[in-house]
C-alpha cells in the first residue's frame, strides 16, 4: 500500500495505484488519476464512471460486456474513452477496486 | 406429500437426485428430475476427442442409468420458472409445482454473440470443443490438417473448466511433435485475461510452461470479430491476429429458460448466495454448478463440492434451522500438460492455487503445480471415479471444504 496526493489530498492507493476508499473519490481527484493515465475527462467519461460507481456500490459485477450494454457507450465506444485496457483504467479513474476475473 | 423439483441432470442435477433421495424419506418426499437430453455426456472428455484420444463413444452414457430408484423422470424441454407460483412450466403445457426447486441447467457456449464466430468458416477452419460436434469435427479436421496458424482464443469471462484451453494449446503442442510437423504450426493463444491463467502463482507457472512448448501468448484481447474472409479476429482495441485454423471458447451463457425466467444476470446466470447457494430471487429456490453466478470456476469439481454443501442447507431449510453448510468456492483441476504428464491445482474463493501435495498432505500421490505423470493419471483415473462414484452421490476421499494441509504458502 502507498499513499499519493491527488488535488491536494491524501490517498491510499494499491500497489497498482487503486484507491482503497472509494468514499474518498471526487470528480477532481478522478480528473488528475485521469491525467496520470493520459486521459482528459469529458462528459461522457463521467457519465460512465457515475455507472461504474454505482454498480460497485451495490455490489455488482463489472463486465465489459455489461458496460455495452449500460446505454452509456457501446464496447467500442467504451474502448475510445478508455483506450487500451478500458475496464482497468476505468475502475482506477472511478476511484473502485480493480475488477477481479475470477474463472 | 412434499415436492422438490430439480431442473438438469447434468453433473450437479444427478448428484443431487442421488444424494437428496437417500436423505428425504420416500413416504415424505415426490422427487422429480427434469431434462431435456437423454444422454448425459462426461464433458471433461471432450478436450481429449481432437487429438484422437478418445471417440464419441468413450464420452458417453444413458442419463437414466446414474437415476436413483424412486426419482421421476421427465424428459422435456423447460419452459420456465414461475418463483412467485412455486412452479415450472414445461413445453407443451405441463405445469410442476414444487415446495423446492434446484437450478442445475449449467451453461452452454454460445457463438452468436461473437460477429462472424459462427459466419462461413465455423466448422470449416473454426472449431470449439466445448461440445461433442465441435470436438468431432476438429478431429476430423486436424487429421488431415497440413499446418499453419493454430490460434486459440477466449472469447469472454467466465467459462467452463478455465485450464481446458491451456490444455488444449499443450496437447497441440504434444499431438503436432509426435506427428512430425510441429515445425509448421504456429500456436497462439489469445486470452482476454492479463496472463495464462488469473491468479499469480498459477499464471506464472503456466506461462512459462507455454513459453517452454513454444506457444505465443496473447494477453487483455477482448474480441470484437471475426474476419471470416481474411481470416483474422479483431479485437476492440483495433488488434488483429491471423488464423488458419481457429479454436474458439465461445462466450458462455446460462440456459436461455433461465432469461426466458427474467432470473438471470446480463449472462442468463442465476444471482446466488456464494455461501449457502441459496438464490437471491426466492428462498425456496437454490442453485448449484454452472448455472449460478458465484465467483469460482465453472468445473465439475465445483459442483461435486457444491453438492455436499447444497444437500446440507437444503434439509436446513426444510426442517426450518440456519443454515449451517458454507461454500468455500473449493475447485481442484488437474491440468494435463502433453506427453503424459499433468499439473494440478486447488483453490478457493481466497486462497489461490499454491505449490504442495495433494489430498494426502507429504504424499500425495498428486503434485500440485507441478508437472508429473502420476497427475495426468490422476485425470484418467478420474473419468471412472465419475461414472461410478462421483454421480451417484457416493463418498469420496476428498473434503469438500479446501484444506491448507500439504499446501507451501
Amino acid at each position: 500500500m502507498a499513499t499519493k496526493t491527488f488535488a491536494g489530498v491524501s490517498i491510499e492507493v494499491s500497489a497498482e495505484g487503486y484507491m482503497m476508499d472509494a468514499s474518498q473519490w471526487t470528480k477532481e481527484i478522478g480528473t488528475e488519476i485521469a491525467k496520470e493515465e493520459g486521459i482528459e475527462l469529458t462528459d461522457k467519461h463521467f457519465e460512465l464512471i457515475d455507472f461504474i460507481r454505482n454498480k460497485v456500490n451495490n455490489g455488482e459485477t463489472l463486465t465489459i460486456r455489461g458496460i455495452g450494454k449500460s446505454g452509456i457507450v457501446d464496447i467500442k465506444g467504451f474502448y475510445q474513452l478508455f483506450p487500451g485496457a478500458p475496464l482497468k483504467k476505468a475502475t482506477k479513474i472511478s476511484g473502485v477496486p480493480k475488477p477481479a476475473s475470477c474463472i | 406429500m412434499k415436492r422438490l423439483l430439480i431442473l438438469g441432470a447434468g453433473t450437479g442435477g444427478t448428484i443431487m437426485a442421488n444424494k437428496m433421495r437417500k436423505a428425504l424419506a420416500r413416504e415424505d418426499w415426490d422427487i422429480t428430475i427434469v431434462d431435456q437430453h437423454k444422454t448425459h455426456y462426461y464433458q471433461p472428455g471432450f478436450l481429449f476427442i481432437p487429438f484422437g484420444m478418445y471417440g464419441k463413444k468413450d464420452v458417453i452414457k444413458p442419463k437414466s442409468d446414474f437415476f436413483p430408484v424412486g426419482v421421476n423422470v421427465i424428459y422435456s424441454k423447460i419452459d420456465k420458472i414461475e418463483p412467485d407460483d412455486n412452479s415450472v412450466l414445461l413445453e407443451g403445457g405441463v405445469v410442476l409445482n414444487y415446495d423446492y426447486l434446484i437450478i442445475a441447467t449449467g451453461t452452454r457456449t454460445a457463438p452468436e454473440e461473437v460477429d462472424g464466430l459462427k459466419g462461413d468458416l465455423w466448422y470449416k477452419n473454426i472449431f470449439d470443443f466445448y461440445t461433442i460436434e465441435g470436438a468431432l469435427a476438429l478431429a476430423d479436421y486436424f487429421k488431415t490438417w497440413k499446418g499453419g496458424k493454430l490460434v486459440i482464443n477466449i472469447a469472454e469471462l467466465p467459462f467452463k473448466c478455465p485450464v481446458a484451453p491451456l490444455e488444449f494449446a499443450f496437447f497441440a503442442d504434444a499431438f503436432f511433435t509426435e506427428r512430425g510437423m510441429r515445425d509448421k504450426v504456429d500456436i497462439t493463444y489469445v486470452t482476454p485475461l492479463p496472463g495464462a491463467f488469473t491468479k499469480p502463482r498459477a499464471t506464472k507457472m503456466l506461462g512459462e510452461l507455454l513459453v517452454q512448448k513454444n506457444i505465443t501468448i496473447i494477453p487483455d484481447f477482448n474480441i470484437m470479430e471475426v474476419d471470416n474472409e481474411n481470416k483474422k479476429i479483431v479485437d476492440y482495441g483495433g488488434t488483429e491476429v491471423e488464423f488458419d485454423c481457429l479454436v474458439s471458447i465461445p462466450t458462455n451463457m446460462g440456459d436461455p429458460m433461465i432469461e426466458r425466467s427474467g432470473m438471470g444476470d446480463d449472462l442468463g446466470f442465476v444471482p446466488t448466495d456464494k455461501h449457502t447457494l441459496q438464490s437471491k430471487r426466492a428462498e425456496n429456490i437454490f442453485v448449484i454448478g454452472d448455472a449460478a453466478d458465484v465467483p469460482t470456476s465453472k468445473a465439475g469439481s465445483v459442483v461435486h463440492f457444491e453438492a455436499d454443501i447444497l444437500e446440507e442447507n437444503l434439509l436446513c431449510a426444510i426442517e426450518n434451522r440456519p443454515f449451517t453448510g458454507h461454500f468455500d468456492g473449493h475447485a481442484n483441476c488437474y491440468i494435463e500438460t502433453g506427453y503424459g504428464k499433468g499439473t494440478l491445482i486447488d483453490f478457493n474463493y481466497d486462497t489461490e492455487p499454491l505449490p504442495g501435495s495433494f489430498p494426502f498432505p507429504g504424499l500425495g500421490p498428486f503434485g500440485l503445480l507441478k508437472v508429473s505423470r502420476m497427475n495426468h493419471y490422476g485425470k484418467l483415473i478420474f473419468r471412472w471415479i465419475y461414472w461410478h462414484i462421483l454421480l451417484k452421490g457416493k463418498e469420496m476421499p476428498i473434503d469438500s471444504e479446501m484444506q491448507m494441509a500439504g499446501k507451501k504458502l
